[in-house]
């Protein structure tokens, strides 16, 4: 099933995905119709890589512990940017959760091979920038900027 | 080596995929993580792995991944068998462990798709 696509009017290059939280099944579609419009904009096979490695951790965050998720993204020249905003429980502790092994992933997680602590882990290690926030109780927002060292023209 | 010759040294059954034996693939990458496999397993690569659930072929088809080679004799559930279908990714099991597995296929040429995990890997 094809997530929501919300295609933003003023530019081609904006595009917006909804994620519902506990649905399992449709975990990673968001990043497979990314990766298909990057590959479709002709962007590095590194970039377009990098950029679905972060968005499928992201979204099965989501999926595993918020109740909603936007996932925006835009694309220029120079980067790839991907917004990931969340409601949800929030993080306590980033520090804590951006160390690798820390989870409080539950056995459907696992049972998927996820859950193992490595996930804020990669966002952090494939992106070339990486920003996270996080309000208890109210959810979370983490923004990743993917690099292009071709930097595309005529996207 | 063409998937073909994969499946004869595994002595794998095909599960999707009859019509794509003749695929080139070169290297492989081995783990039931997830998570291991978004960070390290490259494109045209094969995936061995003893999971069967849909995000294993969501996972390949993000990846470009040549074939899902599942160990241990694992079948997957109709849910993954109709998505690898739909995104024409060919899925073989083998009832070796996933260290003969990899094993037999290393010993006939294919290597690992990357050797160590070091920073800067990604």
């Amino acid at each position: 099933m094809n997530p929501a696509v919300n295609k933003s009017e003023d530019t081609l290059n904006k595009y917006s995905f909804n994620i519902e939280g506990g649905n399992f099944n449709d975990a990673g579609t968001v990043s497979t119709r990314i990766k298909s419009i990057l590959k479709q904009k002709g962007l590095p096979n590194d970039v377009v890589r990098k950029s679905a490695i972060v968005c499928y951790e992201a979204e099965i965050n989501i999926v595993s512990y918020a109740r909603k998720g936007t996932v925006n993204l835009t694309i220029t020249a120079e980067t790839v940017e991907i917004e990931v905003i969340d409601e949800g429980p929030g993080i306590p502790d980033i520090e804590q959760a951006m160390e690798q092994g820390y989870s409080t992933a539950n056995q459907q997680i696992r049972e998927m091979g996820f859950g193992a602590g490595m996930g804020l882990h990669n966002i952090n290690s494939y992106s070339d920038k990486f920003d996270i926030t996080s309000e208890v109780n109210k959810g979370t927002f983490l923004k990743m900027i993917i690099n292009n060292p071709q930097s595309t023209k005529d996207l | 080596m063409k998937l073909s010759e994969i499946k004869e040294i595994l002595n794998a059954d095909v599960i999707v995929g009859e019509d794509k034996l003749d695929i080139e693939v070169k290297t492989a990458f081995g783990a039931d993580l997830m998570s291991d496999v978004l960070a390290f397993a490259k494109a045209g690569s094969l995936l061995l792995t003893g999971l069967t659930n849909t995000q294993v072929v969501r996972i390949a088809n993000v990846l470009d991944i040549a074939a899902i080679i599942l160990v241990r004799g694992k079948k997957p559930p109709v849910e993954t068998i109709s998505m690898a279908r739909n995104l024409q990714i060919p899925i073989l099991t083998t009832k070796y462990i996933l260290f003969e597995t990899a094993g037999r296929l290393y010993s006939k040429g294919i290597v690992g798709c990357l050797e160590k995990v070091e920073p800067g890997s990604e």
